[in-house]
């Protein structure tokens, strides 16, 4: 996109270019727009709508045994929500899994609602006009964590076997590019073309950026969540697709959970 | 897990905690971080499995750590080995920059959400700055501006231009830029023309 293009870019569509600037770069015209734009954004934030529909879906009675997910363990006790995505991944002792949100609730919905598994990750991510349960019941649950810090737990083996998983998969380079998780996410202050990249290697990156997931994506104009941002990652590295809910999916959660540590949650966050 | 119960037995059940955490602290070996990433991924589009198997340069520089550079015997190898795999063409290094320019834009390829059957780009702009009248560049690279301006219009830079964009492994072992030639990402004449864009007089890189 040439600058005239860019412009009008960021004022009629302003998707692609909403992005993060780096501090010590000029302000051209172009991206003062593009400012204007992301502060526009910043005053409301459509995620509060994901948010009561997934509440309304989790107390809402489902499923073959037609009972609600209240009584659903998120890692805090059955149908205890405030909180539950601050200690996410973590291990329960009913699959003997490290579970993260999304799986835990593929759980629920199976031996609580009598789903089958295929029923239960059946369309994990909206496709555009499609609202879909997953999306809106994340939305929900992570906003029951406001202002909590991510606190992980790493006592359990499993947890802990996880979590070095998802390290040895963050730096795992591969596919036509060589890319892993670490080419964009390795190194401070950079950024492809116009969009900042956290560098998920330093602890205070890392938490602005686990804390802000699930969110709600304007380019696309649903919330997506962390299961679907390390998918479309793969996908950009080229790799074949992430599999929802997979044990790579999960193992790389909880390496970026732990990453996070201490981090305030604020999702869903508003994302370009 | 028979470890854990022998000391359990043997001693005391903290004991057997301590092993099973010093197991898991050592973390997984390369074979179970491939069987993991096997039952995680489905092929798709043009992405098969196969996109998971790593040749040694990916192998050798997945080791490697933030503020840890690979060995320096293993970064060699890889060097010596990725340049005597370099195929220059006949005649000219030297393309088109328009093409050029539109391959550096270009930010598809190769990903199972593209067809296979466009050919795939360079997205340069991703990580470089070139024309200055492109404002929406990356910084994972250096500025390209000026690039043959500044350094000559010599055939040794567009050998050196060809080669680097061909597999920059050849140079810096474990470099964050795709091997575009080795890999098969850009075709011959396609890098010819990102070269002109750096190397052609006309270019507006050299503006």
């Amino acid at each position: 996109m040439k600058a005239v293009h860019g412009i009008a870019a960021a004022v009629a569509a302003g998707i692609a270019l909403a992005a993060g600037l780096a501090p010590a770069e000029e302000k051209s015209p172009a991206l003062q727009e593009i400012e204007k734009y992301r502060a526009a954004l910043a005053e409301g934030n459509p995620g509060e709508l994901w948010e009561a529909r997934g509440e309304a879906i989790w107390k809402e009675k489902r499923g073959p045994r037609n009972v609600s997910l209240e009584a659903c363990d998120l890692g805090l006790g059955p149908g205890v929500v405030k909180g539950a995505y601050t200690v996410l991944p973590r291990y329960f002792a009913d699959t003997d899994k490290v579970e993260d949100l999304e799986s835990r609730l593929v759980t629920c919905m199976v031996a609580l609602q009598g789903f089958t598994p295929e029923q239960a990750k059946k369309d994990p991510f909206a496709n555009p006009g499609q609202k879909v349960p997953m999306d809106a019941l994340v939305a929900y649950i992570a906003s029951e964590s406001q202002g909590m810090p991510m606190h992980v737990s790493l006592a359990h083996p499993k947890e802990r076997q996880a979590y070095e998983m998802g390290k040895e998969i963050f730096f795992y380079r591969g596919a036509s590019h060589d890319f892993g998780c670490v080419t964009c996410h390795g190194a401070s202050g950079k950024r492809i073309r116009l969009q900042d990249l956290p560098n998920l290697t330093d602890p205070a990156d890392a938490r602005r950026a686990y804390t802000t997931w699930p969110a709600y994506r304007v380019s696309q104009g649903e919330v997506r969540s962390m299961q679907w941002r390390l998918n479309d990652c793969f996908r950009q590295q080229r790799f074949p697709e992430l599999e929802f809910v997979s044990p790579a999916s999960i193992a790389l959660s909880m390496y970026l959970a732990k990453s996070a540590e201490g981090g305030v949650m604020n999702a869903p966050a508003l994302k370009r | 897990m028979r470890l854990c119960v022998a000391a359990a037995l043997a001693a005391a059940v903290a004991g057997c905690a301590a092993i099973a955490t010093q197991d898991a602290a050592r973390g997984p070996s390369p074979e179970e971080v491939k069987a993991v990433l096997q039952s995680s991924f489905q092929a798709k589009g043009q992405a098969k499995l196969d996109r998971l198997d790593q040749d040694e340069v990916q192998r050798l520089c997945s080791t490697v750590r933030p503020g840890h550079a690979l060995a320096p015997e293993a970064a060699h190898r890889i060097e010596a080995a990725q340049m005597a795999a370099i195929r220059y063409p006949q005649g000219s290094l030297v393309g088109d920059w328009k093409s050029g320019e539109k391959i550096a834009q270009q930010g598809t390829g190769k990903q199972y959400s593209d067809n296979p059957a466009q050919p795939s780009g360079g997205n340069c702009y991703a990580c470089h700055q070139l024309d200055t009248a492109e404002v929406a560049y990356g910084n994972m690279g250096p500025s390209l501006h000026r690039f043959g301006a500044t350094r000559g219009y010599t055939a040794e830079m567009q050998k050196y231009v060809y080669a680097k964009v061909y597999d920059s492994d050849a140079f810096s072992a474990c470099s964050n830029m795709p091997r575009f030639g080795h890999m098969g990402i850009l075709t011959e004449q396609q890098i010819k023309d990102v070269v002109a864009l750096l190397m052609d007089p006309k270019s507006p890189v050299n503006q």
